[in-house]
């Protein structure tokens, strides 16, 4: 970078977004503050960001041994790994055939993924919930990772991104003896990872603090989600204990926090999705 | 030998005729150009005999063999797209490699990893690697193989995209509009190259463009489309000197041709100015028809003297030549007339001028555009018809 004079535009452009991002921040600090602090310093009247006595390795402590967190964080990898990859194996081919092929149902399909995209979770809750149980699937991965196995939003999201491969390119590779299948493996995914990426933060980050649907289709402490686990966790074992909570709570958000520092720049590749260039 | 032979192929999209019945057979190692106007079918017509798209009549056969159900994949015809269509996710190389990959290897020895441990993989993949490199050294891209087409300039990408096409070895080739992105300079050179790449190959190609000098230069035969209907197809000097319609006497030639429309009287003589022509149609009544004439035919003279009088309006200098308009006294019609410079020093912006043309060049029209056979029986100059 150049050296850059500080202007007075440069400078209040610092400084409104500084403000913007310790608003931002601020739940999250004092989460981090919380979780250093000792149960009686939590309740008393000062409020400090910097905890008086460094309770950490306490609260931790707590937090680590009086639940399960390792089996918390892989069920949150397994199930958001699996809804992630059966999501991205489903909607790619669904997408790149509406975007690239002509057939009969195209606009019939394009009708549904819109509606698909107006219902919310919560309207089909139920009798998912219905199902689930007739079929003795509490309870399981299973339960937990297929209502998201269709993702109409990344039909949407990856059908914008495949209308603007070019035609030609499709074309080139039929005439190069691709299958249409073979296409999609070879010509359209390797072209398509912006547009993958920023799918995989919406949904990773979605499915990792998703707690409405864990809560009701896990019951059993083996199969929960990081955020169940967590209110369990405040349920049965802190009561008021907010400090090994917010130690807890630290824990479980770190793996996004640190994937998102570690990818930073493909993630912002990834949303801003400059378009395929030949 | 014909390799490629095209019957009455059409397409129409929602209601819409793109192609109105296109028939024409290509010989082995013929250069055909399809040319015409935008939006006159020519890329349709490419794209189904490529099998990228379906006619919904006609029948199309390569060598003999009838390809009109047969998928793209299997017809074994390369094409370069005007936009070279390089997968940006693969080097130079491995772009060229692509299509020998696909035909020769299995798609268990295509996998990853799995695929290397395969029998007869690993001699299949040198000899592919072989080709590539072979092929490259030709069109003298071998330093960019390693190259991302991201990371190249609009001509290389081109001579890679036209490496890809060749390298299988097809057995019809095509090329949608493949120079219309490169800067005129490598335009022009690349014309030679192409054509030099096409006599190698030895394989018919059919070659898309709306650029009438590239059809002209570069073909063995021009076939001249306008308004989904194929007008002409004839080698580039006939197509030039004896179009069969007169939108195909308009498409080729810069500046266009000289159109003046006059009439035909009922002994099928057609008189304009002092240029008298005997049409063999006769009709039983008076028609109207079209006169055209290339403006190298036209001569401009500074005298009293020509067939025709005109008024100088505007001149283009260009150099070797200079472009002269003007338009005629008697019926106002515009005549463009290529002129020497040393012929128009003495020319000057609304000066009257004489107008004389080469007669055995005139050539004549029906009013459908259809060209008539007609012979000049005589001339008169300008002064002597007015008198007579």
């Amino acid at each position: 970078m150049t050296t850059t004079s500080l202007s007075i535009g440069r400078v209040a452009r610092l400084t409104v977004l500084s403000f913007g991002a310790l608003i931002f921040l601020a739940p999250y600090i004092f989460m981090i503050s919380t979780a250093g602090k000792a149960q009686s310093e939590i309740f008393s009247s000062s409020l400090w960001l910097i905890p008086q006595q460094w309770s950490y390795i306490e609260n931790f402590s707590k937090a680590l041994s009086r639940v399960s967190m390792s089996t918390l964080l892989i069920n949150g990898v397994i199930v958001c790994a699996l809804i992630f990859v059966v999501q991205v194996v489903v909607a790619i081919p669904c997408a790149y055939a509406m975007a690239k092929l002509r057939f009969q149902a195209a606009r019939t399909m394009m009708v549904l993924v819109m509606i698909g995209l107006l219902v919310p979770i919560h309207a089909t809750a139920l009798p998912l919930y219905v199902a689930f149980d007739r079929l003795s699937v509490l309870n399981s991965y299973l339960a937990l990772v297929a209502p998201f196995s269709i993702s109409v939003f990344a039909i949407f999201l990856f059908l914008q991104f495949f209308r603007a491969i070019p035609d030609d390119l499709i074309q080139a590779a039929r005439l190069d003896g691709m299958s249409e299948a073979g296409i999609v493996v070879r010509v359209v995914v390797p072209n398509a990872w912006p547009a993958i990426t920023a799918f995989a933060i919406f949904s990773v980050v979605a499915h990792w603090n998703d707690l409405f649907w864990p809560l009701i289709v896990v019951t059993n402490q083996d199969y929960a989600t990081p955020p169940l686990g967590l209110l369990y966790f405040r349920a049965a074992e802190a009561g008021d204990d907010y400090g090994a909570l917010m130690a807890a709570t630290l824990i479980i958000t770190l793996p996004l926090v640190t994937a998102f520092l570690l990818a930073q720049k493909r993630f912002v590749e990834g949303i801003t999705m400059t378009g395929l260039k030949g | 030998m014909t390799v490629l032979s095209l019957r009455g192929i059409a397409k129409s999209y929602g209601g819409n005729t793109i192609l109105k019945s296109i028939s024409f057979e290509a010989e082995a190692g013929e250069f055909i150009a399809l040319v015409g106007p935008s939006g006159c079918g020519k890329s349709t017509l490419l794209r189904i005999v490529a099998g990228l798209d379906h006619a919904d009549h006609g029948d199309i056969a390569i060598a003999g063999r009838d390809v009109s159900r047969v998928p793209a994949a299997d017809r074994n015809i390369a094409m370069v797209f005007q936009s070279y269509a390089l997968y940006p996710h693969l080097t130079a190389g491995q772009n060229i490699a692509v299509p020998l990959a696909m035909r020769r290897l299995t798609a268990m020895q295509r996998l990853p990893l799995l695929g290397s441990l395969l029998p007869g993989q690993r001699q299949i993949c040198a000899d592919i690697q072989r080709q590539v490199d072979e092929m490259a050294s030709s069109l003298k891209i071998d330093h960019l193989l390693g190259r991302k087409p991201g990371q190249m300039s609009g001509g290389q990408r081109q001579r890679v995209a036209l490496a890809r096409a060749m390298v299988r070895r097809p057995s019809v080739f095509l090329m949608d509009e493949p120079l219309s992105n490169l800067d005129a300079n490598l335009r022009v050179h690349a014309r030679g190259e192409i054509v030099d790449l096409h006599r190698r190959a030895g394989v018919p190609t059919l070659y898309v463009t709306h650029d009438q000098s590239e059809a002209l230069s570069m073909a063995d035969r021009v076939a001249v489309m306008i308004g989904g209907s194929l007008l002409q197809l004839a080698d580039p000097r006939e197509i030039y000197d004896n179009p069969s319609h007169i939108e195909v006497a308009r498409f080729l030639g810069q500046p266009k041709i000289n159109v003046l429309e006059t009439r035909m009287d009922v002994s099928g003589v057609v008189r304009f100015g002092g240029l008298v022509l005997a049409g063999e149609n006769r009709s039983a009544a008076e028609t109207p028809v079209m006169v055209g004439v290339r403006p190298e035919f036209v001569r401009v003279r500074a005298d009293n003297g020509g067939m025709l009088r005109a008024r100088v309006e505007r001149m283009e200098f260009l150099g070797s030549e200079v472009i002269v308009h003007t338009r005629l006294d008697a019926i106002g019609g515009a005549v463009t007339i290529k002129s020497t410079p040393s012929e128009a020093a003495s020319l000057s912006t609304g000066m009257p001028v004489g107008i004389d043309v080469t007669p055995e060049r005139v050539m004549l029209f029906g009013r459908d555009g259809e060209r008539l056979a007609a012979k000049p029986i005589g001339m008169m100059t300008a002064l002597e018809t007015a008198n007579g």
